[in-house]
């Protein structure tokens, strides 16, 4: 399905928001993920389905200042 | 209080702007501001802070200058190396605005002083280097009901959200808790180019004179991600999170928590 990731669009086979963090190889933990502006709980990545042009929003820790 | 005759030439181009004008000045004279960390975002903001005028920065950071350091955190110097960064960054603050009061505290910030400090100051500034301090800073600022301009910079790219509490998203609205120690890279082991703590730092400066003049649209419920490889600025919407333990309705966070200190990314 077409889904726009982090502003790019994109073509995937996958139903749900974990199916897409593990065919882009990236562990749950360290993202916050946002479906059409909603967060989604880290418990309910897995449940979580998706649709035709929904919008991800992957937000990684970014921890720096000093 | 009124200006003097050196303050209003020092702060003329300010006083021009009808957005700020000799009130907003005077605005920014009585302002209170708590930054976090005197490193590589702290320094560029306390240091514009300070040029601005604002009338009291605290400052907060227990490190010593390193000379790894220099590169980017621009209020100390290479004869500084060694000294206490507090010290440091309020002697070249006060050098350029003698106007401004300093107040350093040469410590960490703790569950156990971080209410009782950011008490007195009206808007925090998050300048820190690791997790626990950006969660205990935003834990701190919404239990006091007192302002943050989050900050976070690796590599070749920065963030920055600004959180009033009770009216827009906090940053456990977002991370819900601190990540494993040690996965998430710090800048000591995956590098800044220092640059980019000057950007994102002085876009938090900005973001409080804001808040102080109230005037503009602050950077709530919008994450600001910039990236100099590509000098892109990307704007993620976000909301307040029903389910947040600190600020949704059905809170479970009410202390302050002290999270496992990993090794301080010392820079």
């Amino acid at each position: 399905m077409q889904l726009t990731i982090n502003g790019k669009v994109e073509n995937l086979d996958v139903s749900t928001v974990l199916d897409v963090l593990k065919a882009k190889d990236i562990d749950p933990q360290l993202v916050a993920v946002e479906v059409n502006t909603q967060m989604i709980d880290q418990e309910n990545l897995g449940t979580t389905s998706l649709k035709e042009h929904d919008k991800l929003e992957f937000l990684f820790f970014m921890g720096g200042g000093a | 209080m009124s200006f003097t005759e050196d303050q209003i030439t020092r702060y003329s181009r300010h006083i021009l702007l009808p957005e700020v004008g000799g009130k907003g000045q005077k605005k920014l004279s009585q302002a209170k501001v708590f930054v976090v960390g005197a490193g590589g975002l702290g320094c560029p903001v306390a240091y514009y802070l300070g040029a601005a005028g604002i009338g009291t920065i605290g400052l907060i950071d227990s490190d010593v200058v390193d000379l790894s350091n220099l590169q980017r955190q621009v209020l100390h110097h290479t004869p500084d190396v060694g000294r206490s960064k507090t010290q440091s960054a309020k002697e070249k603050i006060q050098a350029l605005n003698p106007d401004v009061q300093v107040n350093t505290y040469e410590e960490r910030l703790t569950a156990q002083n971080a209410r009782e400090i950011i008490r007195q100051y009206d808007v925090v500034i998050d300048g820190v280097d690791n997790f626990p301090a950006k969660f205990l800073i935003n834990d701190a600022c919404y239990l006091e009901n007192t302002p943050l301009v989050h900050g976070g910079i690796l590599r070749f790219e920065g963030r920055v959200m600004t959180i009033v509490p009770n009216e827009s998203a906090c940053y456990r609205c977002i991370f819900k808790n601190p990540p494993p120690t040690g996965v998430v890279p710090t800048c000591q082991e995956a590098g800044i180019i220092g640059v980019v703590a000057g950007i994102i730092g002085t876009i938090q400066a900005t973001e409080a004179i804001k808040l102080i003049l109230k005037i503009g649209q602050p950077l709530t419920n919008r994450l600001l991600d910039f990236d100099a490889r590509t000098t892109t600025f990307r704007e993620i919407r976000v909301k307040r999170n029903p389910s947040c333990a600190l600020c949704g309705p059905n809170a479970s966070l009410t202390e302050l928590i002290d999270y496992d200190e990993p090794e301080a990314c010392a820079i």
